[in-house]
């Protein structure tokens, strides 16, 4: 008898407990695909009014009121120099702050405490906050000028907090056990970490490095502050005057003749090319090279 | 014997100049993140503590009238900050919902190999730069809404908004994945095997017991609204009227930073220390955002072995 109520009152149950599951997956479903949608209109909306200026034009002609003439040039120039100058600061200076946090920082100490707190903190920092101290230090303080030294500065600060938030993950994902063999063959805690731990972390610290750079070359409102919104024919140096691709595109795109928007558009095709290109080399590295302890 | 047992005790080490000069370089570079955050502050507070002198702080944090470039001129704040509030709201609407709804799927719906495929690509999303949204709501959002009906200015809050939402869906939705991932499974079998269904597994297990993640999430993706730049330039216009209107222009703080840095106001007049006033307020807010975000972690925070 009891049974048979039970049975009757699970029936009763399901149908509703059902379309609710199902109800709530396809909420599910939705929501992951509202951002894929997006994804996917933006790159076609980009490709079809881009892709017919991306020609030896914009990738040789420096920028012009013309836009027939148009190109992207010294812009091109500028993101590439950017990209070479943000990896040979950032890594050494990241690498080193997270071989010191994770190897030799005394965690009890408050002074690494705070250190740690203040790196989770800027980076959550805006990035137009990197380009005030730009502004501010390199630019007006410093008197370094609107050069495109000082972009690889700003923007090295700005991604320096995760690079070494990705390297301490890399140098902490590698076991004691290396390092305990290395001290018991009587190597010096340097020896340990330049010769057992660095080796080991590297593909980490290289994939989130590559990672770091294709966000900080995409960057554009700290480049906007110290001023790379300017008409530059030349091509770039280190202490000149620059533009850069993303700062190339937000001024093509704010001008009212819709042409330049195409231009914009075959500007933004370039630099999802450069920054798929990088994102892709990451992962590739670290399908490749990730060790499972 | 005794000979041979002092020669085993240990002679203190001698120091390793080498050493000392490696820790110390390590050192060196672990102090450029605290030179960051100190320049910032200089770099913020100085200036803005003499714009300050200049303009009375009450009538900047209540004036309703930004026009710090027109000959009569106001430096209301309220503008810039209720359009940066209205744009990250709409902004909001589309991530929570969004992220937190990607989230629950990774982590309690999808198999391995699926949630292998849709993270990275996901975080694919969250590595397009911000201009090019910007360049996506202007040129793509703003005339789809004006084609289905919505008569929204060539500037809006409304497109911009939507689009940064979307933009910040995949770090509420990694953030979120994670804190769920972590929800131990014994949990989850406890209550299939009281009966539950997925939907309540989902909603009323895991999703509480990994709030504080989701939370911190949540604010984070808020943090990340209201300093976002590029979108809020292009998409919501420089106009700082004081409107709760999605549908008109509005100009959010860091687009104003970015309008007034990139032109040419002189070095040390007024206009020039509004930067530094208007990225103090920036800073500020994000920083009692952030500060909400772990003290709610902390307070919500379940502990499992």
């Amino acid at each position: 008898m009891s049974a048979a109520a039970a049975s009757v009152e699970l029936q009763s149950d399901k149908p509703r407990g059902v379309w609710r599951g199902r109800i709530f997956v396809a909420f599910l479903l939705l929501s992951l695909a509202i951002g894929f949608v997006t994804l996917g209109t933006l790159v076609i909306q980009v490709l079809l009014r881009g892709i017919a200026y991306v020609d030896p034009v914009l990738l040789t002609n420096p920028p012009s009121s013309d836009p027939n003439i148009a190109g992207a040039r010294p812009a091109i120039l500028a993101t590439l120099y950017l990209g070479v100058m943000l990896i040979a600061f950032t890594v050494p200076i990241g690498v080193g702050t997270a071989i010191y946090l994770e190897e030799y920082a005394n965690r009890d100490r408050w002074f690494n405490r705070l250190l740690e707190l203040n790196i989770q903190n800027l980076a959550a920092v805006p990035s137009i906050v990197y380009g005030i101290l730009g502004l501010a230090f390199l630019v007006r303080g410093l008197g370094l000028g609107r050069v495109l030294l000082a972009g690889a500065l700003i923007l090295t600060l700005l991604v320096l907090p995760t690079v070494i938030i990705a390297s301490r993950e890399a140098i902490r994902a590698v076991p004691p056990s290396i390092r305990e063999g290395a001290y018991a063959l009587g190597a010096t805690k340097w020896q340990v970490t330049w010769r057992q731990v660095l080796p080991a972390a590297i593909p980490g610290i290289a994939t989130g490095s590559i990672l770091a750079v294709a966000r900080a070359i995409g960057e554009t409102a700290p480049l906007i502050l110290i001023g790379a919104l300017t008409f530059i024919s030349f091509n770039p140096t280190v202490l000149g005057p620059f533009t850069a691709l993303p700062v190339q595109i937000y001024n093509w795109t704010r001008l009212p003749n819709p042409e330049f928007k195409n231009l914009a558009a075959a500007a933004i095709i370039l630099l999802l090319v450069i920054i798929l290109m990088l994102n892709a080399g990451a992962i590739y590295l670290r399908n490749r090279y990730q060790k499972k302890w | 014997m005794a000979t041979g047992a002092e020669s085993l005790t240990l002679a203190p080490p001698r120091t390793r100049w080498g050493e000392v000069v490696i820790h110390g370089l390590l050192g060196l570079c672990a102090m450029v993140s605290v030179a960051t955050t100190v320049g910032i502050v200089v770099a913020l507070f100085l200036p803005a503590f003499e714009f300050f002198q200049q303009v009375g702080v009450i009538d900047y944090i209540t004036g309703t009238e930004w026009a710090p470039l027109f000959l009569q001129k106001s430096f209301g704040v309220v503008p810039l900050i209720v359009g940066t509030l209205v744009v990250t709201f709409w902004a909001c609407l589309v991530a929570i919902p969004c992220g937190l709804g990607a989230a629950i799927f990774l982590s309690e719906y999808a198999g391995v190999r699926t949630r292998k495929t849709l993270k990275p690509a996901l975080e694919t999303l969250a590595g397009i730069p911000t201009v090019v949204f910007g360049y996506f709501a202007l040129t793509f959002v703003t005339p789809l809404l004006r084609d289905i009906g919505i008569q929204v200015d060539i500037f809006n809050a409304l497109s911009a908004g939507l689009v940064m939402g979307v933009m910040i869906i995949p770090t509420v939705a990694s953030i979120s994945e994670d804190a769920m991932s972590a929800v131990p499974s014994d949990l989850r079998q406890g209550a299939y095997a009281l009966g539950s269904s997925k939907l309540q597994v989902s909603t009323r297990i895991v999703v509480p017991a990994a709030v504080s993640g989701i939370v911190a999430a949540f604010v984070l993706g808020i943090s990340r609204g209201i300093g976002e730049t590029m979108i809020a330039l292009l998409a919501a216009g420089q106009q700082p009227g004081l409107t709760f209107d999605p549908k008109q222009a509005v100009e959010t703080m860091a687009a104003f930073i970015a309008a007034t840095g990139a032109g040419d106001v002189p070095t040390g007049s007024v206009e020039y220390k509004t930067i530094f006033a208007v990225g103090a307020t920036l800073f500020v807010m994000t920083l009692i955002v952030n500060a909400v975000s772990i003290r709610l972690v902390r307070k919500y925070r379940e502990v499992y072995e």
